[in-house]
């Protein structure tokens, strides 16, 4: 039991590693939902706005998405038995998050592809579907992980579906939707110009008052019934602070700083998260014998090794040009693209795309 | 059915599925990437013209494509823990590693890349936007290298150590570690026959859809008239736009050719070595035979290709061919079958203990009829692709002014039934290699043999329900999105490109400045 709780440094570096991939990927891929669940939120406002709303993600998205692509093959990698265990256990439910996760990758890259309205309606119906399910689902599924599930001797996890959907888990998932709705709102008003830039500052001002109340006590519940550490108290009282300092800075238009507010909120809470959840990776609710621990669920030392290696030569590559990309993609979004630079050649070159692909 | 059934069904069916698309991938972005060099390097303005023309689209039938590759490939990585993740546990200090891999150093290049070629155009200078599609066309090739290596290591585990305390796999530095699993010969032979199968799959496309442009053009060219400016354009279209690019497919169609028969071959020889099983069952070799034949066609009774070995009659045979194809000699013996079986069943016993703790017999046979006709299937397919490639080469035949087109109507109908030939080909190739390894999911090495899994020690625990449950669902979503994909393709190939039009004043051409947009 005692070595069980006692990982070594090179696994609970590798824990955090883990917890920094689904860190990015929950700041980065959450406004994403967010944006997509605003197609939703102002289809009222037409196929043009819900075009211009997917807009600000479209070059991004994509990239954000290989943060849970690449942190499920280093889970795999470095924790193969929480791995093993928590795919197979938390199967439905990972079912269900694959099938929206496939289907609103094809909405990104389809729904431009065929000039008709109905054709871009369906696709804006996935995409909503593809906002609010996922956040719901990594909501549910992280709240048990931390809060533990019922693991038989062979490690496999014998909760069933109905039993991942209790109620702890539940307000994790209606924290998820929301915690990325105002984020990806608060990125919108960034993104875009004009009325559609108003509406997403009033939508956010309303629904930062929700996400307050339930964050604080889906957060507070957490620390008290099912964290391991007390020093996650301080990362909780950050994202407490900042999802609080989100009405001002949104009431001034400091749409800058709201916005870094609602990122260091996601990256507080998941610190908060996975900092309760260690030295555990998967505890068993039934027989705490059975858990899964950074150290009994590791790959070895030598393979941890060699990964951590792997991962400091190609990690500040793959920072570098993304952080490169979404400077090329710094620019507003807009209708008419009139006030970037570089207009004329952006107006030359959707003129010659017209030419291309909309007139025979 | 039990779960391990209907789990094999799932993993064959999202796998080939999955490998639908990712051939095309990373061929036809490798080929938009030399087509969009040629139109930055290009001097002459109607080369030019006619190039950027090209990449535009094709690198519209590339986006549609990327797309569902890549929304199929999240569950390739997710099912191993799903559906199998008694396997996960038994490899995952070594599997994990070049999956890991793979998205350290192919995903995100591929991904943010592709991001900033469709969105960068007109907003990143030109040579620097040139770079991004060769990123994503090398991101998507190495992509392809990490999945071998590990795949590899389940035919040929190299580099790793049985721990007996674990009953794990571990990777161990005696043993080259990493850089073994990564240089697994194994993997060194499968890596060029995946990549160049994928530049066939592209070549062939390319020249499937091109040539049935160029015929297009050619006969509205006939028909109109060539005096006419009208007719004039649709001539220049097909000799000037369509033609060279047919040919840059057959290029691409002949290069890919020759590192197949090279790799397929090379495959062969260490296949025979390391696994002696799969090499028989290709050829459905009941008994030893020294000068072992290979046979074109072969029939056998009700039972003949899953039970019964004896059952089995070749009928049209070609003496020798199996012995050279395996050892490069003719005279070679090679292990039948039931030899096999019976030395199997001494090495590894008569019975294996499954996931619910059962002692089952283990019929170490992988099923004949299957790996049998997929390996035929996998060559003989690839005889479309040769015949579109020479027959392209003779009816584009001359140069400058002389330079031929085609109004065949039988070579345009032929070049486009021969698009799909590839595709298929690549999938009997992997239904080959995964069914021919067949009872096992970890091959054991036979220098060294105790790293070793069987497929029915690697399934999930799950109730049998649970996993249809999914299989249902993935095969329905995947159904309807393949319908989704092909009416997309379809309609974007024939398309085709815009006729480029000449200002009658500065004589200059409407090159159109390229970009994309959602």
């Amino acid at each position: 039991m005692d070595t069980m709780l006692d990982p070594t440094v090179l696994q609970t570096l590798w824990f955090a590693l883990i917890g920094f991939f689904f860190l990015a990927y929950f700041v980065l891929e959450g406004f994403d939902f967010g944006v997509q669940m605003n197609v939703g939120a102002f289809w009222r406002r037409g196929d043009a706005a819900r075009g211009t709303v997917l807009k600000t993600v479209g070059p991004v998205w994509d990239g954000n998405e290989v943060f849970l692509i690449t942190g499920g093959a280093l889970l795999f990698a470095a924790f193969p038995e929480w791995y093993a265990s928590l795919f197979s256990g938390f199967y439905l439910a990972l079912l269900l998050l694959l099938l929206v996760l496939i289907v609103r990758v094809c909405a990104f890259k389809w729904r431009g592809k065929v000039d008709s309205a109905r054709w871009r309606t369906s696709w804006d119906i996935v995409h909503v579907l593809g906002g609010f399910a996922p956040a719901l689902l990594w909501g549910v599924a992280f709240s048990n992980i931390v809060a533990g599930v019922a693991i038989d001797e062979n490690r496999w996890v014998t909760t069933s579906l109905v039993g991942l959907l209790n109620p702890f888990a539940l307000l994790g998932g209606v924290v998820f939707v929301l915690l990325f709705w105002l984020h990806g709102t608060l990125y919108l008003t960034l993104k875009v110009t004009g009325e559609l830039r108003a509406a997403a500052n009033r939508l956010a001002g309303i629904l930062v008052w929700p996400t307050i109340l339930a964050g604080a006590a889906y957060l507070l519940w957490y620390q008290l019934a099912h964290s391991h550490a007390g020093w996650t108290w301080v990362p909780l009282l950050i994202a407490a602070v900042a999802l609080v300092a989100v009405v001002p800075l949104n009431r001034l238009r400091r749409e800058g700083l709201a916005f870094t507010a609602t990122v260091a909120a996601i990256s507080a809470s998941v610190v908060t998260l996975f900092g309760g959840l260690f030295p555990y990776v998967l505890p068993a609710s039934n027989t705490p014998a059975h858990s899964l621990t950074v150290a009994n669920a590791s790959s070895t030392e030598h393979t941890l090794t060699v990964m951590l290696v792997a991962l400091c030569i190609l990690l500040p590559l793959i920072l570098a040009y993304t952080f490169w990309a979404y400077r090329v993609f710094r620019h507003r979004v807009t209708d008419e693209e009139s006030d970037l630079p570089g207009s004329a050649l952006l107006e030359k070159a959707k003129a010659g795309y017209r030419e291309a692909f909309e007139q025979e | 059915m039990e779960a391990l059934d209907i789990a094999r069904w799932q993993f064959g069916i999202t796998t080939v599925y999955h490998f639908i698309f990712v051939p095309l991938t990373i061929g036809l972005s490798l080929l938009v990437a030399v087509m969009q060099t040629t139109s930055v390097l290009s001097k002459d303005p109607v080369r030019k013209d006619a190039w950027t023309r090209m990449t535009k689209f094709f690198g519209s039938l590339l986006i549609v494509n990327f797309g569902i590759g890549i929304a199929t490939g999240i569950v390739q990585e997710f099912q191993f823990g799903m559906n199998w993740s008694e396997y996960s546990r038994f490899v995952g200090d070594v599997f994990g590693a070049p999956l890991a891999l793979e998205g350290l150093a192919a995903f995100f290049l591929e991904s943010v890349f592709l991001g900033l070629w469709i969105f960068g155009w007109g907003k990143l200078p030109e040579k620097i936007h040139l770079l991004t599609i060769w990123a994503v066309a090398i991101g998507s090739t190495l992509s392809a290298y990490f999945i071998i290596a590990a795949n590899s290591f389940m035919q040929h585990p190299v580099g790793a150590m049985l721990n007996p305390e674990t009953g794990r796999a571990e990777l161990d530095p005696s043993q080259g570690s990493l850089w073994a699993v990564l240089t697994n010969v194994t993997a060194m032979a499968a890596f060029p026959h995946v990549v160049s199968g994928a530049w066939l799959v592209a070549g062939a496309f390319v020249t499937g859809v091109a040539s049935w442009h160029m015929v297009r053009h050619h006969n509205r060219a006939r028909d109109i008239g060539l005096e006419t400016p009208e007719g004039e354009e649709h001539h220049h279209a097909a000799r000037d736009l369509y033609r060279p690019v047919v040919r840059f497919g057959v290029i691409a169609m002949f290069i890919s050719a020759i590192v197949l028969v090279v790799s397929g071959d090379f495959q062969a020889q260490i296949m025979f070595k390391q696994q002696p099983m799969k090499m028989a069952s290709a050829e459905a070799l009941c008994e030893t035979e020294t000068g072992a034949s290979f046979s074109i066609l072969t029939v056998g009774g009700p039972n003949a290709f899953s039970e019964n070995c004896d059952d089995v009659t070749h009928l049209i045979e070609v003496p020798y061919v199996t012995s050279f194809l395996a050892t490069h000699t003719f005279d070679a013996e090679l292990q039948g079958v039931n030899d096999l079986s019976a030395q199997y069943q001494e090495q590894f016993g008569e019975t294996v203990t499954d996931v619910h703790g059962q002692e089952i017999a283990v019929d170490y046979r992988p099923n004949l009829f299957v790996t049998y006709w997929s390996f035929r299937l996998m060559m003989g397919l690839a005889a479309f692709s040769g015949i579109l490639a020479f027959w392209a080469l003779w009816v584009t035949r001359g140069k400058g002014e002389n330079a031929r087109t085609t109004g065949s109507k039988l070579f345009q109908w032929f070049a486009v039934l021969s698009i799909p030939m590839p595709f298929f080909a690549n999938s009997a190739g992997w239904v080959f290699t995964e069914m021919g390894r067949q009872p096992w999911v970890v091959h054991p090495n036979p220098d060294d043999p105790t790293i070793r899994l069987m497929t029915t020690q690697a399934v999930s625990g799950n109730p049998g329900w649970m996993v249809a449950t999914s299989l249902i669902a993935f095969t329905l979503v995947y159904g309807v999105l393949a319908v989704i994909w092909f009416q997309m393709m379809r309609k974007a190939a024939l398309k085709g490109v815009p006729l480029p039009k000449r200002d009658p004043d500065s004589d200059e051409l409407d090159t159109p400045t390229l970009s994309f947009e959602y």
